[in-house]
């Protein structure tokens, strides 16, 4: 198995602070690889330093075995890239758009008709083909976003945010068709995502970022595993009682408030369950419910960070960025 | 090979755009109208200038006018590209940036040629004497004064973050440039004040409307002409190469 990608100490600073922090990362051929982190974790940064867009302050990356420093321009033809912002031109049609992406990126002029036709129906658009793209709506947009990142067969697909602003309707369909695209082309994707969901259902392995620093790096299944079981859920009027109950008194190290609730991330939930409740009995505390689930990703970033991915980082897009997106999506 | 697709894609984006936009062709039809007919009526009846009908001389000027506040006005679509986060897009394409610059600019400056072949159009319809040799021969001279135009326009955009602040700018350089050019009155000869002179001598578009006149107006403008036709197509010239210098700079920087 050949690297798609691999960085080398890859670090990015903005007036002192450091947004991508000596980040050591290999991204296998093949693989859909996620990025996730709350927003402002440095995500966007890296894979704008990726595609060329952004320098590195210090270190440096391989894409496709061309250095993003030196050999921008060869990085640049390998890859593919939808942008987290709308990057169409809204006044001409979506095969124009297409077509014009195509010249950009010098696909010989032979093949862009069966190039563009191909990949028009892989986001099932060919009825659409020929409208101006101010007539489409935002999933409509986005598909064809997709589809244009694919025209000239890129070994590496970047996907900053791919359904951010999407209705859950079309964020199902959008992965469908991420999913068809790497089928199809035999691609390795790379995306970022604050969405849980969207890393859990869509990536072989997920790293998880924070600060511009990897602190988790696996595949889902391995990463839910690391947490040793299941989540045990409590609600009680005086939460950290509970938290200090569990930690001190029982011994239990992984304990969070979390919404009006504690968390406790347990061996065996189900032979720890009374034992919680016996505790709290014991020591004059009312436990007003209790209840055991599964681990999600949501606990693995809880685990490492300490924090929900929602908790912090909640910089929502404001100004005309957040105008912008809601005129066009 | 891929740089010269990759500037004619961007090309062809500016004048399709543009062919698209009636209201905007229609509409340009206005302004030129405007000063060809009231205002060139107007005062051809209270002077005339070396002999000539005032709206034979300011006939040239609207060219000049047109082509100036059009190849400024192009520099929206840096900014337009820029909100809507086209020019992304643009910017990580493996092309360089000065066929980026190159295809906009060309393609920008053909949109103002069209504009100009407008006022061509009004004044044969207005009754002024042009034939289709003049038009033929005003094309190319039409063409270099655009290019440097355009480029101080999408230099200007570069800069700036919204279309308010690019309209401000824009209209601090339009009119000047327009009135200092001698579009619609002689500012270059006896009896006018020395810093006006010098003022409209600095202002490239003084050339281009000096070199428009000789060619549209013929032997009657010959001996009020500032210098030769070459003479002001060099002048022009250079001032091209200089902003397509500044212009590539400009895009270079831009992320």
């Amino acid at each position: 198995m050949t690297n798609a990608i691999e960085t080398f100490k890859l670090t990015r600073a903005f007036n002192g602070l450091t947004a991508v922090d000596k980040l050591d990362i290999t991204v296998e051929s093949g693989e859909i690889f996620a990025l996730l982190g709350p927003n402002g974790a440095g995500k966007t940064t890296t894979i704008s330093m990726l595609c060329t867009i952004l320098k590195p302050s210090s270190g440096t990356a391989k894409v496709n075995g061309f250095d993003i420093v030196k050999e921008a321009m060869q990085v640049r033809r390998s890859i593919g890239i939808v942008f987290q912002d709308p990057s169409i031109d809204d006044r001409l049609t979506g095969r124009e758009n297409l077509f014009m992406h195509a010249n950009l990126y010098g696909v010989p002029a032979s093949e862009q008709k069966n190039r563009i036709d191909g990949v028009l129906k892989l986001v099932e658009l060919e009825d659409r083909a020929d409208d101006l793209m101010r007539t489409y709506s935002g999933g409509m947009r986005r598909r064809l976003e997709l589809a244009r990142g694919l025209i000239h067969y890129p070994k590496v697909l970047f996907l900053d945010e791919p359904t951010i602003g999407l209705d859950p309707q079309t964020r199902d369909h959008v992965w469908k068709y991420i999913r068809e695209l790497k089928e199809a082309h035999d691609i390795t994707v790379v995306l970022t995502t604050h969405y849980m969901d969207e890393a859990d259902r869509l990536s072989d392995r997920i790293a998880i970022m924070d600060y511009g620093k990897i602190i988790a790096l696996d595949t889902v299944p391995n990463l839910k595993e690391t947490l040793e079981g299941d989540v045990i859920i409590i609600i009680a009027q005086n939460l950290d009682a509970v938290v200090s109950l569990v930690t001190e008194k029982m011994g239990l190290s992984h304990s969070h408030v979390v919404n009006g609730t504690v968390e406790v991330t347990v061996k065996n939930g189900k032979s720890m369950l009374p034992r919680i409740v016996d505790a709290a009995t014991q020591n004059q505390i009312f436990v007003e419910s209790i209840s055991l689930r599964e681990p999600n990703l949501e606990d693995v970033f809880l685990h490492y960070t300490g924090r929900t991915i929602r908790a912090e980082g909640g910089k929502e897009p404001h100004g005309i960025s957040a105008i912008k997106r809601r005129r066009i999506r | 090979m891929s740089e010269v697709r990759g500037f004619y894609t961007l090309w062809f984006r500016e004048v399709k755009r543009y062919l698209r936009d009636r209201v905007r062709i229609i509409s340009s039809f206005f302004q030129p109208l405007l000063w060809l007919v009231i205002f060139g009526t107007g005062v051809r009846f209270s002077g005339q200038i070396g002999g000539l009908n005032y709206q034979d001389y300011i006939f040239p000027g609207i060219i000049g006018q047109a082509l100036l506040f059009t190849s400024m006005f192009m520099g929206i679509s840096v900014i337009w590209d820029k909100e809507f986060g086209f020019m992304k897009e643009i910017l990580v394409a493996p092309v360089s940036r000065v066929s980026i610059f190159l295809g906009k600019m060309i393609g920008d400056s053909t949109d103002a040629v069209i504009q100009g072949t407008i006022v061509f159009i009004l004044a044969i319809l207005l009754g002024i004497k042009v034939d289709p040799i003049t038009y033929l021969v005003a094309l190319p001279v039409m063409i270099l004064i655009t290019f440097g135009l355009v480029s101080i326009g999408l230099t200007i955009a570069s800069f700036m973050g919204s279309l308010e602040s690019f309209g401000a700018v824009q209209s601090f350089i339009n009119l000047p440039l327009f009135f200092l050019s001698g579009a619609l009155f002689p500012l270059i000869g006896p009896g006018i004040p020395e810093w006006l002179q010098i003022a409209s001598r600095v202002n490239p578009l003084t050339y281009g409307v000096d070199a428009l006149r000789t060619i549209v107006l013929g032997t009657a403008w010959q001996p009020l002409e500032l210098q030769p036709l070459y003479a002001n197509i060099a002048v022009v010239g250079v001032f091209d190469v200089a902003m397509i210098i500044i212009g590539t700079w400009a895009f270079n920087r831009m992320k």
